[in-house]
């Protein structure tokens, strides 16, 4: 692995998009802006240079665009559409819930949907209202479709690689605090990080949290301030999700936080909670504990630093479980 | 005969000045002299908003801002048409339509410094709140105008968006309600020639985007956008339609001479031959020629408009930075229900908790 190769968030998409461009021509990259201007966060850009039979700007209708999707991929494509924010896929989500998570089923397996739909989301850039909802629960309700939130650049290359060969429909949410946080060494060309796997960042004895995209650095964070050993494992996949590395984890340690963005009925860790509590119930210590957003419509970025978890959130949530 | 022409349509456009600031004698509305200026401060009072709005930005001062350079005929010329009766349901580019409305203007700087308090409307001044999900406010234009229809009432709506949205469900969905239902609805598409980097032409096959109501069995109509006068004619004579119950769709065309926001960065995707052809046909200098040619408006007169403007600009930034350092987190809770519902009331005691530590 060299230095050449050290890449952000941002351009790891554009390097695994480039690359899957390059290897099948059944890659369809088209979303709003995503040709001459390289996409609002500039994750597309110089791909309609290199492949422009293969890179398009579209209308902006956002069903249309996920529709088109199915279309394309009943017909042997690889749709790779780019939703501009997560918040504008409410405009599509009847294509998606309705058609594309279950194109397979209905069909009885004779067409498929292996579409990846890329898109931003979460908070914390100041973005303008209806820019930074967290969405993941809601994908994650629909049977039939995968849903993927990476945290680092070489996560971002591999689990986006992986999304595009899937052979199944996969939401892709790329957070967009993270874009162009750090970088890191990347690997060069073919590079394939598989779907429905956790990553475990780090390891200890006494405490697990879980978290995913824009919280895994506050997480850490938060641990490593209160100095507690403890696993903090990044999800990675929101769906299907890693049970098997959780229920071993919380196993282990008897304590488990989880940690998200988004409103906390109803959200992942609601999930999580259940699982955690049918697979590991006789070897927990202390209830599992929630650090989440609130039940209220993400608020617009004046008090989006209230709304969001953050570090000292996380370390009084760890305090209460690590003392209960 | 077994096959025919069984439908044609044509579509009308209008203008009153040209380019160069003559007019049409046979189609300037009548209007008084204090209107006529009144048409032209709001022009300058958007353009200047915008200019300031844009520079707080740069500077940190703002959040991203959608600013509505070169579109102030298209917006001001629409709105002055309007009677305070008739709604308005904006896109996220229409600031000037708020103020004309009566919002104060630190309200508008409130919106781009991140504070839902920008967001709320006066009472009682039938607006609704900024819609950035694009295209999706007509439909609400449609409920509204069909509304007026169910109660009898004489009032219109209005509902403003860009050359993009026209080619969302939501505005086909909307335009062809307004027609099933008598909707009291007009529908003016601000066509500024570019959705972000997507111009026109990427947009849709269509020739004119005026024509897009034909299929939803309406009037469509195009007018020049960068002509106020043209506007205000062609909105007086939509919304008197649609009072009617004939629901009307106003393409103007426009161009927006600066980003579509603060985040853009237009010479990625048009030159600056073509910048440089629309700032000749700049709406404000346009109309500021003809009304000093027709002995309206003079120095004088402009300099006591831009100095007013100026000090409510002065005081709008003094009064939004105020109010911005009184925000109080908590009232992200306050008004998801009317009711706030006990799972809610639990988690602000929590926030309470956290905050006060």
């Amino acid at each position: 692995m060299s230095d050449a190769n050290q890449l952000r968030i941002i351009e790891a998409v554009s390097q695994a998009l480039d690359e899957e461009l390059a290897r099948d021509d059944d890659v369809i990259v088209y979303g709003e802006d995503v040709g001459i201007d390289g996409g609002v966060f500039r994750a597309t850009q110089g791909l309609i240079e290199d492949h422009p039979e293969q890179v398009h700007d579209s209308p902006l209708a956002e069903a249309g665009i996920i529709g088109l999707g199915i279309g394309l991929a009943a017909t042997g494509f690889r749709p790779v559409p780019e939703i501009q924010f997560q918040s504008f896929l409410y405009q599509g989500f009847h294509q998606l819930q309705q058609h594309a998570s279950r194109l397979r089923s209905r069909t009885r397996g004779t067409l498929s949907c292996p579409m990846t739909i890329r898109m931003p989301f979460g908070g914390g850039i100041r973005a303008l209202e209806h820019h930074s909802d967290s969405y993941e629960a809601g994908f994650a309700h629909i049977p039939g479709l995968k849903v993927v939130v990476p945290s680092t650049p070489a996560d971002t290359k591999g689990l986006l690689t992986a999304a595009i060969r899937d052979p199944d429909p996969v939401v892709f949410m790329e957070p967009t605090r993270l874009y162009r946080a750090s970088s890191e060494p990347v690997p060069e060309g073919e590079y394939v990080e598989p779907l429905g796997a956790a990553a475990v960042r780090r390891t200890g004895e006494d405490l697990t949290l879980i978290s995913w995209g824009g919280m895994v650095r506050d997480t850490l964070d938060a641990v490593e301030e209160t100095e507690v050993s403890a696993d903090v494992i990044d999800l990675r996949t929101i769906s299907p999700m890693d049970i098997d590395t959780v229920v071993a984890s919380v196993r282990k340690t008897g304590r488990c936080i989880v940690v998200h963005e988004a409103p906390r009925t109803a959200g992942m860790a609601a999930e999580l909670v259940a699982q955690v509590t049918d697979e590991a119930f006789l070897y927990l210590e202390a209830p599992v504990e929630r650090v989440t957003g609130y039940d209220v419509p993400v608020p617009m970025f004046a008090r989006e630093e209230a709304y969001l978890p953050d570090t000292s959130r996380i370390v009084t949530a760890i305090e209460r479980t690590v003392g209960f | 005969m077994p096959r025919s022409t069984t439908a044609e349509f044509t579509i009308d456009s209008i203008r009153i000045l040209d380019k160069d600031g003559s007019a049409d004698e046979d189609l300037v509305p009548d209007l008084t002299d204090e209107t006529l200026i009144d048409l032209y401060r709001q022009m300058r009072r958007s353009r200047r908003l915008d200019e300031r709005a844009i520079a707080l930005q740069r500077r940190g001062e703002l959040g991203t801002y959608a600013p509505a350079i070169g579109q102030e005929a298209a917006q001001v010329g629409s709105a002055a048409a309007l009677d305070a009766g008739d709604w308005i349901v904006p896109a996220f580019r229409e600031q000037i339509v708020y103020l004309m409305r009566g919002s104060p203007m630190h309200k508008i700087l409130w919106y781009a410094m991140g504070m839902e308090e920008g967001a709320e409307i006066p009472e009682g001044s039938n607006l609704m709140p900024p819609s950035i999900p694009v295209g999706s406010q007509a439909l609400h234009a449609t409920g509204i105008g069909w509304g007026k229809a169910l109660r009898g009432e004489n009032a219109a709506t209005i509902t403003y968006f860009g050359d993009g949205a026209t080619s969302t469900g939501d505005v086909y969905e909307a335009l062809n309600f307004a027609g099933a239902y008598d909707a009291q609805t007009v529908f003016l598409c601000q066509n500024n020639q570019y959705a972000i980097s997507t111009p026109r032409r990427v947009q849709t096959r269509a020739e004119t985007l005026a024509q897009k109501a034909v299929a939803a069995g309406i009037e469509g109509i195009q007018v020049d956008g960068n002509d106020v006068l043209a506007v205000y004619v062609a909105t007086t004579e939509a919304l008197e339609k649609a009072r009617n119950g004939n629901p009307v769709l106003i393409e103007a065309e426009t161009y927006r001479r600066s980003m579509h926001t603060t985040s853009d960065d237009p010479s990625v995707y048009r030159s600056a031959e073509e910048e440089a052809d629309w700032e000749q046909r700049d709406p404000i200098s346009r109309f500021e020629t003809y009304l000093r040619s027709e002995g309206v408006l003079d120095d004088n007169r402009i300099e006591e408009i831009n100095a007013a403007i100026e000090a409510e600009l002065a005081d709008a930034i003094d009064r939004a930075k105020e109010g911005q350092s009184e925000i109080d987190p908590v009232d992200m809770f306050r008004h998801t229900f009317a009711e706030m519902p006990p799972v809610l009331q639990r988690q602000l005691a929590e926030y309470k908790v956290m905050r006060d530590e």
